[in-house]
């Protein structure tokens, strides 16, 4: 009886693929119905617009799709012809080019009725989305997260920035047409912990020897909590993940299919329009990735609004060089990593800023290879494949001189 | 010489030479305190008896800054950690970093780790700046700063003492409005090359000292009787145009500036600060009302390139010459929205590249050359 249940139990990526699916199936819903339908940066805090019940498509996770699709040449190409620059954020030119009507099969979404800017990220995303808001003449709703130079979030900041959430509780209420029911932003926030806590216990697998996974289905899973973090669903998914990765602790199995002989972190975003090219030199040489700072970046667990508010303060680029290198360091210690590699992403002047200094504290706090390469995390043109394979090769040979008590 | 070429003369030895006054200020035995762009309070800095001196890169290419930085950053940037890394910076006793755009926030914390004998002065203003919420935050931060000031200087700093810097900066922002608008008047007298020196220099003086010099100067260009104008007009717009070799190509095809948008020059002396009770709450008003700039975040989502289409009708100028400093998003992504409104209005634009590594703007100068002929007809 139990083999028939276990059977008919859905892998946890089919459950992961459509919550996401779901969600734009939704927003698709509420525009037919005539209902608002937002656009939102990754790390706005979802929970305001879920306890709303307001649909909300993500602009970030639209363009990645779109880049890992192949779209990404074609759309940023569509942005420049309108006049953006091609240095600028390769999923903004994307977004920017789909609101201004481009067409994209790879991954259609509806159009914004209203927009939810979140500058934890960058502040290329402000810019972003007041060109959007211009462009189709729509009200936007700016949480300004300014950028930390300590590990502790200030005071005056948790002020500022829990009115700035108490104001744009107030403009969804108007765009919603609903009164913010506490007890439900209560059970949304419980739904998001819960979901951010069996994330993280998902990529917490990673420190296995071997690993159940390999790290680059990180990258595709890491949707859901983009997207959906707040639903309940979406905290049974990861729940579903970890204890699949767990029986393939105890069967011996997982998800990477090759030698394991290294294992490092893959540093920043992927290039999404490159991940058979990534992949492909790192299977052949048996390296995983068992590391990926999308995991403790999106692992936001609080128990208050004042711990909710410093969580959303803890995006990848609004935390102090010491901050960044001590997540870093800290997965790569748990994870056990023999090297690191870093993509100086074209895409993201924040992130790549400190780069260099993190590869020279890496270095010697670890004691681990490190090698980068240049690419983009959405426009194919910044990257060179060639560079790509040489530089894993360098990683490959400083790992096999390090393990053979060489450098 | 004319009293007007030697008070110039003057500007332009300053505007060059911003180590000798900083040799100066030290040898007199006083502090120092470097400005990142954008919006340092400098007052707060007067107000505790130093002396501000902006940091806004230097002419040459970058080499030890690429130890911290790949190279598809801004050069402002990139050569202001080269002029620390070079030891330049060596006799500041303190720098305030700002964060307003992607590259500073990075930037921040490389000047820390590489510099961390000079004390940094971190801040990072808020985009939602108008609220009150906004206008307190930021009185928060300019208030740690001025703590951080008084440990530099070692006394504290009266509010008597921030009014009065107050009123000095207010009277040098108002001579500098008033000179870019005189300037405009005469470009016969003022050259774009002496037009740069003489705002630039500001930022390497003491702001009374500079306000004398410059009232002097207004006094005698408002003298001055109009000539007519045998070249065209245009509003210049951009982070920085200070390369005298650029602005010399402007003085060579008798383009003069009427009137500008640029964060070094009028986007830094565009507003005054209120006065209040709290001086911190004059200065924190006063950023509160800083609009129309590309590193800023805008409520009302279109008000720069109308703010521009209206500097070039009251200046009477005829074009736009957009000076885009290479790998800045901010002015990349507000590009579009004002090329269309300037198309919309009839105005026209050039977009011409710019950073602190050309030494040789020969393509600039050519589409230069045909600008000012586009220009000439549109008269």
């Amino acid at each position: 009886m139990n083999d028939v249940k276990k059977d008919l139990k859905k892998p946890a990526k089919i459950m992961l693929r459509e919550i996401v699916d779901k969600v734009y199936a939704e927003a698709w819903e509420a525009k037919k119905r005539g209902e608002p339908v937002g656009w939102s940066s990754s790390k706005f805090p979802a929970e305001i617009a879920e306890t709303l019940g307001l649909k909300v498509c993500y602009p970030e996770n639209q363009a990645a799709a779109i880049a890992a699709k192949h779209g990404g040449k074609r759309m940023c190409e569509y942005a420049e012809s309108l006049g953006y620059d091609n240095d600028i954020c390769g999923y903004a030119r994307i977004s920017l080019a789909f609101a201004a009507g481009a067409e994209c099969e790879e991954k259609p979404m509806p159009q914004p009725d209203f927009l939810l800017c979140c500058n934890n990220i960058c502040n290329c995303m402000t810019k972003w989305y007041e060109n959007i808001a211009r462009m189709h003449n729509i009200p936007l709703i700016m949480i300004d997260i300014p950028y930390n130079n300590t590990p502790e979030v200030n005071d005056e900041n948790i002020t500022y920035i829990r009115a700035q959430f108490e104001n744009a509780i107030k403009q969804l209420e108007k765009i919603s047409g609903k009164k913010f029911n506490t007890e439900k932003f209560k059970r949304v926030c419980e739904n998001a912990n819960r979901t951010a806590k069996a994330w993280l216990k998902a990529c917490s697998f990673c420190q296995y020897k071997p690993s159940p996974l390999s790290g680059f289905d990180l990258f595709n899973h890491m949707a859901v909590v983009v997207t959906a973090r707040c639903r309940k669903e979406s905290a049974e998914a990861f729940e579903a993940l970890a204890a699949e990765y767990e029986e393939s602790v105890n069967n011996g199995t997982s998800t990477w299919h090759y030698d394991e002989n290294y294992r490092i972190m893959f540093e920043g975003i992927p290039c999404w329009p490159e991940l058979q090219n990534l992949f492909r030199p790192l299977k052949e040489k048996g390296i995983n990735t068992t590391a990926i700072v999308y995991a403790p970046a999106f692992g936001f667990v609080y128990n208050n609004m004042d711990e909710m508010i410093r969580a959303y303060c803890k995006a990848p680029n609004s935390v102090c060089l010491e901050t960044g290198v001590d997540w870093r360091e800290g997965i790569c210690r748990e994870n056990k990593v023999d090297g690191i590699l870093v993509h100086y992403n074209r895409s993201c002047k924040p992130w790549s800023g400190y780069m260099p200094e993190m590869e020279r504290r890496f270095r010697k706090d670890l004691g681990v290879a490190v090698v980068g390469f240049d690419g983009d995390q959405a426009d194919p043109r910044n990257f060179a494949n060639a560079q790509y394979i040489t530089r894993v090769e360098g990683l490959y040979e400083i790992m096999e001189s390090k393990k053979n008590g060489g450098l | 010489m004319t009293d007007i070429e030697i008070l110039l003369a003057q500007f332009e030895e300053i505007a060059n030479n911003p180590k000798k006054q900083l040799e100066q200020y030290i040898s007199e035995g006083k502090k120092v305190i470097g400005c990142y762009p954008y919006y340092v309070p400098e007052e707060l800095i007067y107000a505790a008896g130093m002396i501000p001196m902006g940091l806004w890169g230097k002419r040459g290419n970058p080499n030890k800054a690429k130890e911290y930085f790949a190279p598809f950053y801004c050069s402002l940037v990139q050569m202001n950690l080269e002029m620390a890394l070079n030891g330049d910076l060596q006799k500041l006793s303190g720098v305030v970093h700002t964060t307003l755009c992607d590259t500073l926030r990075p930037s921040s914390q490389n000047f820390r780790v590489a510099m961390d004998k000079i004390p940094m002065i971190f801040l990072a203003h808020p985009q939602n700046r108008k609220p009150e919420f906004g206008v307190e935050y930021t009185m928060a931060i300019y208030s740690k700063m001025l703590n951080q000031l008084e440990e530099i200087v070692g006394r504290k700093v009266s509010a008597g003492d921030i009014k009065e810097a107050i009123k000095v900066y207010n009277e040098n922002r108002q001579a500098k409005r008033e000179f870019v608008k005189n300037a405009g008047m005469h470009p016969e007298l003022i050259s774009a090359v002496q037009r740069s020196a003489v705002l630039k220099s500001s930022y390497f003086m003491e702001k009374h000292l500079h306000t004398t010099m410059l009232n002097e100067l207004n006094k005698m260009l408002q003298a001055s009787p109009i000539e007519e104008w045998h070249g065209t007009r245009v509003v210049t717009s951009g982070i920085i145009c200070d390369n005298p070799s650029f602005l010399k190509i402007l003085d060579d095809n008798r383009i003069a500036i009427a009137a500008d948008d640029v964060a070094h020059e009028s986007r830094s002396f565009r507003k005054d600060a209120p006065y209040n009770e709290d001086p911190i709450r004059s200065l924190a008003v006063q950023f509160a009302d800083q609009d129309q700039d590309t590193i800023l975040y805008d409520p009302s989502l279109n008000s720069r390139p109308s703010h521009i289409i209206d500097l070039v009708k009251n200046s009477n100028a005829q074009g736009v010459i957009v000076l885009m400093m290479t790998f800045c998003d901010p002015e990349e992504m507000e590009y579009p929205s004002l090329y269309n409104a300037l198309k919309e209005a009839k105005i026209p634009c050039l977009k011409i590249g710019y950073n602190h590594q050309i030494t040789d703007f020969g393509q600039a100068r050519t589409s230069l050359q045909a600008f000012a002929e586009v220009l000439s007809m549109k008269n």
